[in-house]
């Protein structure tokens, strides 16, 4: 069931959009705010409270990358994998994060600390190359200052 | 020289809170638009300044503004939206205008909403723009407190509600009508046109979409006049541009210049030149999916109509630039499996004619290209082209392509004949 704070926050988004189910996309990432991720049974409570369809609110929520249906880290690392990126030393980010993680694109460390995700131009390309944890953007990468990420984030 | 859009910027300080943003000659145009003037007469001055959209494609302003029913039979409803779903590789301008000076935005949103006389207005903001949302947050409700926005502006009985919407991602959005259905929680296919969002927008009712850049320059065009307008710049296209530059450049960065400004000025002067040791080999000038251009294209003027004459386009001003360690191929492949995968696969050429070009750029790479490689390559910038497909994303997708397998075809070949990439 969506808890009352929940529901008060998705509530609190209704005046902003003429529909109903416009909210919908608000409310999935209100969820993954407070639950980390949009499970099938959130899709369900989401879907009853705005009068969707189960199947018409996961046929929004598979179309954007940023609602995570399957289980997130505590620490989401999202890899700008785009063309200035690329040419700037992305092939040593993306080397460097696997070997340190152990873990291939789309996975989760064993200990659940680090989802790692590739995501197209973050829009930082005068500090490529660059990727995000969590909410913080880290340009000029290099695998030193990858350790210092990763371990300020340990 | 002036830079109106950046003059408030200050790099690594926090934008100018609401006050000092008036004290800056901030909101003379929202208080000359609203006050003295007839919402068609702001219309037809952004026609006249010859303003061109900022988000890629430069349609004129003033002319979407013009196609929104008015008077006493035009919807109750209508809306304005700030494209900033900032998603073009290579495009980081209009991240700067956000973080840099919100006020500007809004004031831009509230004087184009009084010319189509639109009672709600939107910022459509990427999810990756973390800081912009926090500022624009706070910009918006010191805008209300003022009365900037909210019920009878500036005593002129305009109203105007405005919300920001973070997106959930994919590049799609950034396309004006999947970016309505992506506002209306759907998925984000674009739409077909006709009808455009001018007439059918957000849930059917008139829908301005313009680009965050494009908007911020409305409110120094109100202030200014036309005739200050067309000074700014170098060239017929009108004003001044936020110019960008990334790749293996001595500082990477954006810019507001006039208009026309040159592609060598650009690179030499304010990007500084090439990194020590590279030397330029090409540039995409105004995004990923704009065409090559290459050493004789240095004294290009970066406006729409000298761009446009030598096979490219200016995009979004923000150039990527090739140097001679980095692979073209294996620059292509990055681009085209970029566009493959945010392709919203509701037509077909662009669904299965993406990862098809994307897996032979891949198989090139790899050292398993083939003859007849590069003529189904070329093939598909037709197959791909305008007209064939059911919006602009794969037409945008296969110009860096074809511009490149002419360009560079030796290096292309290569690869086939060497069987490796000669850059790993």
């Amino acid at each position: 069931m969506l808890s009352q704070q929940e529901r008060d926050e998705i509530e609190a988004e209704f005046p902003h959009y003429e529909k109903k189910r416009g909210v919908s996309v608000e409310a999935m990432k209100i969820i993954q705010r407070h639950r980390g991720w949009v499970s099938t049974q959130a899709i369900e409570e989401i879907s009853e409270f705005l009068e969707m369809t189960p199947d018409e609110l996961d046929g929004v929520a598979t179309f954007y990358n940023l609602i995570f249906r399957k289980p997130v880290g505590k620490h989401v690392i999202l890899v700008c994998d785009s063309v200035s990126c690329w040419i700037m030393g992305y092939e040593e980010v993306r080397s460097h994060l696997l070997s340190r993680l152990g873990i291939q694109f789309g996975q989760t460390t064993g200990d659940g600390r680090f989802t790692l995700l590739s995501v197209p131009c973050l829009g930082a390309c005068d500090q490529a190359p660059a990727m995000m944890v969590n909410d913080k953007l880290y340009g000029n990468l290099d695998p030193a200052k990858i350790d210092e990420i990763l371990e300020a984030h340990a | 020289m002036e830079r109106p859009l950046t003059r408030n910027i200050r790099l690594g300080k926090s934008p100018l809170h609401l006050k000092d943003y008036e004290k800056a000659g901030g909101y003379q145009g929202a208080r000359k638009a609203l006050q003295t003037m007839a919402p068609q007469e702001v219309t037809e001055l952004v026609k006249n300044s010859n303003l061109r959209g900022r988000g890629g494609a430069g349609f004129p302003t003033g002319m979407k503004w013009s196609f929104v029913p008015m008077g006493e039979d035009a919807p109750r409803i209508k809306y304005v939206v700030a494209n900033a779903d900032e998603m073009e590789p290579g495009t980081f301008k209009d991240r700067f205008l956000l973080e840099g000076d919100p006020q500007q935005l809004i004031e831009g949103m509230i004087i184009a909403a009084y010319a189509v006389q639109a009672s709600v207005a939107y910022i459509f903001l990427r999810w990756a723009y973390k800081r912009a949302a926090q500022l624009l947050t706070k910009a918006i409700a010191e805008a209300y407190q003022a009365g900037y926005l909210g019920q009878n502006i500036l005593d002129s009985g305009f109203n105007l509600e405005m919300h920001l919407h973070t997106s959930a991602g994919r590049y799609m959005c950034g396309e004006e009508t999947a970016l309505l259905n992506a506002l209306e929680a759907r998925r984000a296919n674009p739409r077909a046109k006709p009808p455009f969002p001018p007439v059918v927008g957000l849930w059917g009712k008139p829908t301005v979409v313009n680009n965050v850049e494009t908007l911020c320059n409305i409110p120094h065009i109100v202030a200014n006049g036309v005739e200050w307008y067309r000074g700014l710049s170098q060239s017929e296209d009108r004003g001044t541009k936020i110019y960008g530059i990334s790749g293996r450049v001595k500082r990477p960065g954006v810019w507001e210049l006039p208009m026309g400004t040159t592609i060598r000025e650009l690179l030499q002067e304010h990007a500084g030149g090439m990194s020590d040791g590279f030397t330029f080999r090409g540039l995409l000038p105004g995004g990923a999916s704009t065409d090559f251009l290459v050493e004789e294209h240095l004294d290009v003027n970066m406006d729409f109509g000298s761009v446009q004459k030598v096979g490219s386009r200016l995009g979004t001003g923000t150039m990527i630039i090739l140097d001679d360690r980095t692979c073209p191929v294996g620059m292509v492949h990055n681009l085209e499996r970029f566009f493959a995968q945010e392709s919203c696969g509701w037509c077909t050429p662009c669904r299965d004619g993406l990862p098809w070009v994307a897996r032979i750029l891949q198989g090139l790479e790899q050292g398993e290209g083939e003859p007849g490689d590069l003529e189904i390559l070329d093939r598909h910038t037709h197959l791909l082209g305008l007209g064939h497909t059911f919006c602009a994303l794969a037409p945008g997708a296969i110009e860096p392509l074809q511009s490149a397998l002419h360009y560079f075809r030796e290096d292309f070949q290569r690869h086939i004949d060497d069987k490796c990439c000669p850059w790993s």
